[in-house]
């Protein structure tokens, strides 16, 4: 297991350097720079100004410093828009509410899924596949930046159930939770269900149903720990995937969270915070998949043994 | 399949009950019904701000917040916007207008106690000005003696620099010419104190990432500190003990939101989470308009206009080289229409590129409606029905009011004078870098000027001046604008203006659309907020009061 | 938005080479009725959009005073607040989002499939050295690096999804990877390889047709991923020029005045909803008519 971990680990930092590289490079080649504004700074202005962030050293000692810097001081550098705060400070302080927004989210998420998918996979193209199927994907069939607004004026403005904006109180979180829970929601339940198909077709189920077991027990004692394995599997990427792509939903609701840099990073031309983003993300997605493969391997004897 | 019909309801039943917990504690106070009785005044206020330091920023939500925060020399009236006195109680001006004299108050207080002086203004003038800072707006400065030359670097002395200090209380600028305009250039915040010393304690001095302006660290001298900033989230700032004129303020707090999204913000408004708002969305402006009270609707001093490029090295197309091209493009469109019908009537359409009025200022001729004209113009250039002019490409960023009009505009210009153009939609970095690169044919822009003077539109269109961005230039311009720098005589002043301006209408690098007027929504329970052309709302006048009539909002949806 | 390039492979989907797959799966597919009706709809939304805008009204012309019209006789749809027709703009728009999803899904579906062929085939060295790159490139946040492609391509459209599809096609590829390296070690093929067989008549003979379910299986399910992204990017105000619609522009103008002018986010909304809801119909349906363990029971 220590071993396991400790490669995946080396593995993780590989890739984080890769990734690292080639977004140091590629933000660069995309026009613009972090100091075009509203009005133009005049020629000495701007020469000043990239001295004094180092723009006008050649790239490899840029990139360099910019990599020792992190290396060795684990200093992400500051944030070229917002100049009086760091990036790691700015991530610092986002992070935890992404996650939040994102846990609430996918916990709506896997219950209208998994339930959806379970129920629709226990008599296939029937009514009752149909109508679970389709309800779980309403979410991904509308982009969020409408059924958001939508949840929002109806509960918000109109019913005046929850508040619109924010991230303080409960009532803030609901609406934004429900938006993004909805939208992953179809994929939890074709993920179950497929899984479910696929393992009520087994040998072991069939025994279990000429032995006599209730359709219950069938169903919550044999069929769903294999069945959703496929679902677990999707959590890790799922949740990397709703901390960083919430862009949407925290514009609309206004919440700080981190998703917003993903876009907001690029768009400014941060170089700094874009770097800080991919590596996150880069690491989160490494982290979660190697989390998840733990979680499977202790649910499934038989991946254990490969 | 009966008990599966139940598994299903329990997710269902919980997202249920869970809705009606919450909504049961729902119901608690508004942030404008809380803050009305607390004197806590929430604002829409755009975008996160960059900083806070005056010397690094450019932005307007930042603006709005450090004119809460600092206080300069003098600041202006917000009914009429003459100038009221600041930290300078009085002040006196030599006869030839050049050299000032300000006069510190002595109860003048930085928020940690220490006394203003002359000194404080001296290093902060020499912090925006020195090259290492990069400051956006340094320029501003560029009015006192060798200030420029200090700023590019060509001049090492700061003591030569027109900023001297009499005595503690005593402040002397002197300036290169007579600006008539320069006690109105003051509110700007380039030319606000800043306490090097906390500067110094919190990181290199012209250093941009410096500190100093993080809420445990700040000290500022305006009528309000900074109390709290969390990114994306709000900024609070509450009322000094230490400012000099305490007694007037009124608002305990301000709570600053940065709230990108119109649409957003104009939700939150209505569901009582702000008193003001940053905009609104145009879409919005009909149904809010026949409820009256809670729309503002105000002249702004700036102009939304078309740069023409006129670099003959980047812009290949042979037709808006001539001048009548370009004035047959101006002269096809039908404002009004545009006006009316693209943004709701909420701006007005412009005929010149100065915005008439402000400081007594009338342009000298105005630009016509005149599709007839236009197309004998493209036939006196030798493109009749607009034939040879070929496909001219219109670049605009992403938001707002930018796409309909471009689509509306490209259409006017199809039908009246048969010439084709496509509409270049860019990110935001790459416009404006494809913009100061001239790497455009016509660009949409606006200007929203810096301080109350048509000097502010006009100098931009200097050779050479940073947001020219154009390749436009005219000696003679340039000479015009020189003249109306040295004049001493206010009318002979604004006649070198309004020559100039009819030159660059003549010559056409900048087809003016419309004047801008600030939209947006206000509850009546906001007291002391005078409108104004430069939208400058010192919040030191602001109150809010309790007993005002509830707003009615509009039904939205039924009003056309 | 779309986070496609974090979803893992949908459910390993194993082919048994046989001459009656084809057959046995369409016979499955017809039983599933939501999955046929959806096929139906797609084939009518996309004549429609194909064949309409002939007929219809012009898309670009405005009529600025009158505003946005509800539906009426002479706009089935209503109009927009440029005064346009909804349903032309609508059906040219649907044209846009319909090419953009299938270039996009195009291009993913050619690389996809022949690096995950090449590293299924050779395994090895080869193999884990491919699928380091494709983790890598996993790893990427996808919305920074399409803004970013965005600024670089912002003006091609059709270039920038070509390049959205070089994004996608991570999972295509392990999906055809993981079928090549399980076919790779069956008889049939060994015995091609023993005879002398070139290795190309291989590939494209014996194992491509082979893992052709799967991938037309995926295809369905990438397709409403990427319409989703043109919806995302429209958001952003970073979808086609104007006055060219897509359902992405239509849906984003039309969000902005939903309470005022219902017509203008419903009709757009619904065309992309049914849409998107077909398209992940038919993959579902497919996938279940191309899974012969369900023929089992």
């Amino acid at each position: 297991m220590l071993k396991f971990i400790a490669n995946r680990v080396a593995q993780t930092l590989a890739v984080l350097f890769v990734v690292g590289t080639i977004t140091f490079f590629l933000v660069r080649l995309a026009p613009g720079s972090p100091f075009d504004q509203e009005r133009n700074m005049s020629p000495d202005v701007r020469r000043n100004m990239e001295e004094y962030y180092g723009f006008d050293k050649p790239l490899l000692v840029q990139y360099y410093r910019y990599f020792s810097g992190i290396i060795l001081r684990g200093d992400f550098g500051p944030s070229y828009k917002y100049t009086n705060r760091t990036v790691t400070e700015l991530i610092a302080e986002s992070l935890p509410i992404s996650v939040e927004l994102g846990l609430y989210g996918m916990a709506i998420a896997i219950s209208i899924g998994v339930v959806a998918g379970v129920v629709a996979s226990l008599r296939p193209n029937t009514v009752t596949d149909y109508v679970p199927m389709s309800l779980s994907m309403v979410g991904i069939t509308l982009p969020t930046f409408v059924s958001g607004p939508v949840l929002l004026l109806v509960f918000g403005i109109y019913l005046r159930w929850f508040s619109v904006s924010g991230w303080s109180e409960a009532e803030d979180k609901v609406l934004p939770a429900i938006t993004l829970g909805l939208y992953y929601a179809a994929y939890f339940a074709r993920l179950s269900r497929g899984g479910m198909l696929e393992v009520m077709s087994q040998d072991y189920i069939r025994t279990a149903r000429a032995k006599g077991a209730s359709e219950t027990r069938i169903v919550f004692r044999h069929a769903l720990r294999g069945g959703l394995l496929p679902a677990i599997s999707f959590f890790g990427p799922a949740l990397a995937g709703i901390i960083s792509g919430s862009f949407t939903v925290e514009t609309i609701f206004q919440i700080p969270g981190l998703g917003r840099y993903f876009v907001t990073a690029a768009s400014n031309r941060d170089y700094t915070m874009i770097m800080g983003t991919v590596v996150l993300f880069a690491a989160l997605i490494c982290v979660f998949n190697m989390l998840v493969d733990i979680v499977l391997a202790w649910l499934n004897p038989r991946l254990r043994l490969e | 399949m009966k008990r599966f019909r139940t598994l299903s309801r329990v997710p269902l039943l919980g997202l249920v009950l869970f809705a009606l917990v919450l909504s049961g504690c729902g119901k608690r106070q508004t942030n404008v019904t809380k803050g009305n009785k607390d004197q806590v005044l929430h604002l829409g206020n755009g975008a996160e701000p960059s900083d806070l330091d005056p010397h690094t920023v450019s932005g307007v939500p930042e603006h709005v917040i450090i004119k809460a925060l600092f206080e300069g020399l003098v600041m202006a009236d917000p009914k009429d916007l003459k100038p009221e006195p600041g930290v300078a109680e009085k002040w006196e001006v030599s006869p030839d207008g050049k050299t000032y004299t300000f006069f510190l108050r002595d109860n003048a207080l930085w928020s940690n106690g220490d006394p203003i002086t002359s000194a404080d203004f001296i290093r902060s003038y020499e912090r925006i000005l020195n090259p290492k800072m990069a400051s956006p707006y340094a320029t501003m400065l560029h009015v006192m003696v060798n200030a420029k030359e200090y700023n590019e670097g060509t001049l090492k002395e700061f003591s030569q620099v027109g900023v001297h200090a009499l005595s503690d209380k005593k402040l002397q600028i002197q300036l290169r010419s007579p600006v008539a305009f320069f006690l109105g250039m003051l509110k700007h915040y380039s030319w606000f104190p800043v306490h090097t010393k906390t500067i110094d304690k919190h990181g290199k001095r012209y250093d941009k990432g410096n500190r100093w302006t993080r809420p445990e660290n700040i000290v500022s001298n305006g009528p309000f500190v900074l109390k709290e900033w969390r990114t994306n989230e709000k900024i609070i700032v509450a009322k000094s003990e230490k400012y000099w004129d305490n007694n007037r303020v009124r608002l305990k707090e301000i709570h600053f939101y940065p709230i990108e999204s119109e649409e957003a913000e104009e939700l939150a408004f209505r569901a009582g989470q702000l008193h003001v708002t940053y905009g609104v969305p145009l879409s919005k402006v009909d149904g809010y308009r026949t409820t009256g009270s809670t729309l503002r609707l105000e002249p702004y001093y700036g102009t939304y206009f078309y740069r023409v490029n006129l670099d003959p090295k980047k812009n290949p197309n042979v037709a808006l080289k001539d001048a009548r091209v370009r004035r047959a493009l101006s002269m096809a469109l039908n404002r009004e229409s545009l006006i009316k019908n693209v943004t709701r009537s909420v701006h007005t359409p412009a005929y010149s590129y100065v915005p008439p009025g402000p400081v007594g200022y009338l342009p000298k001729d105005k630009l016509k409606y005149d599709p007839e004209a236009a197309r004998k113009l493209l036939v006196e250039a030798g493109f009749p029905g607009g034939k040879g002019v070929g496909k001219i490409s219109i670049q605009t960023n992403v938001s707002d009011v930018h796409k309909p009009l471009a689509e509306a505009i490209q259409q006017m210009w199809k039908k009246e004078l048969g010439i084709e153009s496509e509409i270049v939609t860019q990110e935001w970095k790459v416009y404006m870098d494809a913009q100061r690169n001239l790497d455009y044919v016509l660009s949409r822009s606006a200007w929203i000027a810096d301080y109350m003077d048509p000097n502010s539109f006009l100098e931009i269109f200097r050779t050479g001046n940073g947001n020219n961005s154009t390749g436009w230039s005219n000696a003679e311009y340039d000479k015009l604008i020189e003249e109306s720098w040295a004049q001493n005589n206010a009318v002979a002043r604004l006649e070198s203006l309004k020559k100039a301006e009819a030159l660059l209408l003549q010559e056409g690098p900048v087809i003016p659309i419309f004047f801008y007027v600030r939209d947006y929504l206000i509850t009546s329970s906001v007291k002391g907020w005078s409108p104004n052309v430069l939208d400058d709302h010192p919040f030191k006048y602001v109150f809010l009061d309790e007993a005002a009539a509830a707003d009615k909002l509009p039904v939205l949806g039924t009003t056309r | 938005m779309t986070v496609d390039s974090t979803l893992p492979a949908p459910a390993i989907v194993e082919v048994e080479p046989g001459h009656s797959l084809w057959q046995d799966a369409w016979a499955r597919l017809r039983k599933n009725r939501l999955a046929v009706a959806s096929g139906v709809l797609l084939l009518v939304m996309a004549c429609a959009c194909l064949i309409g805008p002939i007929f219809s009204q012009d898309y670009a012309e405005q009529n600025l005073s009158t505003y946005a019209t509800p539906p009426s006789a002479e706009h089935w749809l209503g109009t927009d607040t440029a005064g346009r027709d909804l349903l032309s703009r609508i059906l040219i728009g649907g044209r846009v989002s319909f090419s953009v999803g299938l270039c996009a899904t195009a291009v993913a579906l050619l690389i996809g499939v022949t690096y995950g062929t090449i590293a299924g085939f050779y395994g090895g060295r080869v193999d884990m050295v491919m699928m380091r790159i494709v983790d890598i490139i996993y790893a990427f946040p996808f919305t920074i690096f399409v803004i970013l492609l965005m600024s670089l391509f912002g003006r091609n459209f059709l270039l920038l999804f070509a390049a959205i599809g070089a994004v996608e096609w991570l999972t295509m590829a392990r999906i055809v990877r993981g079928q090549v390296l399980t076919l790779r070690r069956m008889e049939f093929i060994e015995a091609a390889i023993a005879t002398g067989v070139p290795r190309r008549r291989i590939i494209l003979r014996h194992l491509i047709p082979n893992v052709l379910g799967p991938i037309i299986v995926y295809t369905t399910l990438t397709i409403p991923a990427i319409m989703l992204l043109e919806a995302f990017l429209s958001f952003l105000g970073l979808g086609v020029p104007p006055p060219m619609a897509s359902w992405g522009v239509l849906i984003d103008d039309g969000r902005k005045v939903m309470e005022e002018f219902w017509w203008l986010i419903t009709f757009p909304g619904l065309a992309l909803s049914l849409t998107l809801f077909a398209l992940n119909f038919l993959g579902d349906g497919l996938r279940d008519a191309l899974d012969p363990k369900a023929s089992k029971d």
